[in-house]
């Protein structure tokens, strides 16, 4: 069969048997799809250079055997690291990680919300760019020294401690705890919870609050029934931006917790670099990678379903 | 504005054709910064009236509704519902609903929990609600998709919904702004006679807000004709097409010819040729005024067919537009071309470019407008 089109188009000799506008249409499509896989392609090659396969080597090393020198072999597959995750040095370790990471996930999201929304609802172009500019000015300078200098605001003689001195409520001494890390955690992640927030927020139609204000819902109902619901996407984005990252941390909880309250992430280090028991560290960090993956899995589908 | 439109600021009780007033506005006026979105709008809205507000983009409709609804606050004046000061009252706590523009659907929720929404912020217990929900779908034709998402749904099913979901809740009054506007003609058609069907069946106040004098005309009990923040004119369509009050009334409804004039005496007004025609303004002489001839009223025909009795002004066919059921002369009459509007009945004389006719009228097919 043949089509009317002026323009003939490639096609290979036995779809020019098929009936012609499907064929058609395959054969575009086929050459969409192949088109998209070769723009993707540098993309494609780097994320499996640069994550697929050194997830493969941290998989592979937490089966491997440390011999009595401490030099990890490969051979001797065993699950003796995994083994050992059920020790309860470890086991304090995960939970106050867990717990770290929630709660500078609840936190965040607490404080970013209200600045999100602030920040969406206002009309002034202005106003916007400026506030978010301020948002991100902390991601232009070093992490690690914003890290220290957040240690000696925390710390017994920093400015916080002297203030509190001065009006009379006596010494302030927060760095080299719980309290200093997540303080620490919150501050290096809240950029990642308002940034997916006000995403997600600027792009609600507010006309939407007004309807539902005008079917008999109070400002609170009209948030809780319409805004929240449709900033969810944002939410969770930035939930998991968040908490992935938090549970990973290292150098926060390096600097401001010190050496007695280590995280999962200290741990690894410390057994890939001090105790150089690879196959542990390598274990820790699949189980945690497993965690996540299984967290977001879990999160997107019930996310995805309910939005 | 003169005297002949309707005292601004003051609504004008001797044309409340119901017995009870559903709304009221007094003195209101809106500005945003330098704006005057609405300017000193007084109206009076029956119980069970459909009222139509028409005008052009940025007159102002909108942001009057918005005020009734309480979306918006009044800068200066009242409104009234059922009698009752709305004040700063906030919309959910006012008798009325509205019909959005765009719909404004909540597109997470299902067409059922759209439809719902209402009555569960009203608390409203669970086995009424759902019977309510039915009922309002039912009656918008959209049983069968009640799950369905407001993506999943055409312009004119979303339409729909957004009547159900504003129905459902039984207000005295509703307020619907241009909610057809989004349709094409045909079903825009279909819908306006489904909206005045279901106006009259559940007897409800409709406020609607429209640009499209065809759907006003066709639609409304009264109408309020507004520009730039002004309410010109309020009354039955018959009357705003056959007495409007003012140039832009006369113009913006329907198609009609403006002729400048200027009066002469109390029952004289002089046309720029030097023609008197008889047309009582109640105008002080010297009073600038223009005369409408709506082209359908007029007839173009020979010269010599002229009785001295009739209205006329000569001219000579300058333009025929053949429109099927109709043809249009652009006659030229001096200082200005005269639009004639002549129904394509079985033996009607065509005329042809450059033909001396007259164009004739009778005394009640002129009125005389303002500015
Ligand atoms: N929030 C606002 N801030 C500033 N000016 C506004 C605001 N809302 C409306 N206006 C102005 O008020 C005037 C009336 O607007 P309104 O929306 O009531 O017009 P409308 O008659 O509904 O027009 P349309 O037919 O285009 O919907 C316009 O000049 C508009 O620019
Ligand atoms: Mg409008």
């Amino acid at each position: 069969m043949t089509t009317d089109f002026g323009v003939v188009p490639d096609l290979t000799p036995e779809q020019e048997h098929e009936s012609g506008a499907p064929a058609l249409e395959a054969a575009s499509e086929r050459r969409a799809a192949r088109r998209g896989f070769l723009v993707a392609l540098p993309s494609f090659a780097y994320l499996v250079i640069f994550f697929a396969i050194p997830l493969v080597i941290v998989l592979v090393y937490s089966f491997a055997t440390r011999n009595p020198r401490g030099i990890t072999e490969l051979r001797d597959w065993n699950v003796e690291a995994y083994r050992a995750l059920a020790e309860p040095l470890l086991r304090s370790v995960l939970v106050r990680t867990l717990v770290l990471a929630l709660l500078t996930t609840v936190i965040c999201l607490a404080l970013s919300y209200p600045f999100a929304y602030y920040m969406a609802t206002r009309d002034s172009e202005v106003v916007r760019t400026l506030l978010l500019i301020g948002v991100m000015i902390p991601f232009w300078s070093n992490f690690l020294v914003r890290t220290y200098v957040i240690r000696v605001l925390l710390s017994s003689s920093g400015p916080l401690s002297e203030a509190s001195q001065s009006i009379g409520l006596g010494e302030v001494d927060i760095a080299f705890s719980n309290a200093a890390v997540l303080i620490g955690l919150v501050y290096g992640f809240l950029p990642f919870m308002i940034l997916p927030l006000y995403a997600a927020l600027e792009r609600i139609d507010w006309n939407l609050v007004e309807a539902a204000r005008d079917l008999y819902a109070s400002g609170w109902k009209a948030f809780r029934r319409v805004v929240w619901p449709l900033s969810r996407p944002g939410v969770v984005a930035g939930c998991i931006l968040v908490f992935v990252p938090s549970f990973g941390a290292y150098v926060t909880s390096d600097i401001l917790g010190g050496a007695k309250n280590p995280l999962f992430g200290n741990y690894i280090v410390n057994q890939f670099l001090q105790a150089r028991d690879w196959p542990a560290g390598a274990a820790v960090s699949v189980v945690i990678l497993a965690v996540m993956l299984i967290g977001t899995l879990v999160y997107f589908r019930t996310g995805g379903r309910t939005l | 504005m003169g005297e002949l439109t309707e005292t601004p600021g003051r609504a004008d009780d001797a044309e409340v054709p119901r017995p009870v007033e559903s709304v009221r506005l007094e003195s209101v006026t809106k500005r945003f910064d330098t704006v005057i979105a609405v300017d000193s709008v007084g109206l009076s809205i029956g119980e069970g009236e459909f009222f139509s507000l028409l005008g052009p983009s940025g007159c102002g409709k909108t942001t009057t509704l918005r005020m009734i609804a309480g979306l918006e606050f009044p800068t200066e004046g009242s409104i009234r519902i059922h009698g009752e000061e709305m004040g700063l009252r906030p919309p959910n706590k006012r008798p009325v609903n509205t019909v959005f523009q765009n719909y404004a659907l909540f597109p997470h929720m299902s067409v059922a929990q759209n439809v719902s929404f209402g009555l569960e912020m009203r608390k409203v217990a669970k086995a009424e609600r759902t019977q309510r929900v039915a009922q309002a779908i039912a009656l918008v034709q959209l049983t069968g998709m009640e799950n369905r998402k407001p993506a999943a749904l055409s312009g004119g099913q979303q339409q729909r919904v957004a009547l159900a979901r504003a129905l459902v809740n039984r207000p005295r009054v509703l307020l619907l702004d241009e909610p057809l506007g989004a349709l094409d003609l045909k079903l825009r058609q279909e819908m306006q006679s489904e909206l005045k069907a279901l106006q009259q069946q559940v007897g409800l106040t409709f406020v609607y807000v429209t640009h499209d004098q065809e759907e006003a005309l066709t639609m409304s009990d009264r109408i309020g004709v507004m520009n730039q923040g002004h309410l010109l004119q309020v009354g039955p369509p018959e009357e705003i097409y056959e007495q409007p009050l003012t140039r832009f009334v006369a113009d913006f409804i329907g198609r009609t010819n403006l002729l400048d004039a200027t009066v002469e005496s109390a029952e004289i007004v002089c046309l720029a040729n030097g023609d008197r025609l008889p047309a009582a303004s109640g105008l002080p002489a010297g009073a600038k005024v223009s005369v409408s001839l709506r082209p359908e009223r007029l007839a173009v025909r020979p010269r010599d067919s002229v009785s001295p009795d009739m209205l006329a002004l000569e001219g000579e066919v300058d333009r025929v537009t053949y429109m099927g059921n109709a043809v249009v002369y652009g006659v030229k009459v001096g200082w200005m071309t005269i639009e004639v509007r002549q129904e394509n009945e079985p033996g009607t004389v065509r005329h042809e470019v450059g033909d001396e006719v007259s164009v004739t009228w009778v005394p009640e097919a002129m009125s005389l407008v303002v500015a």
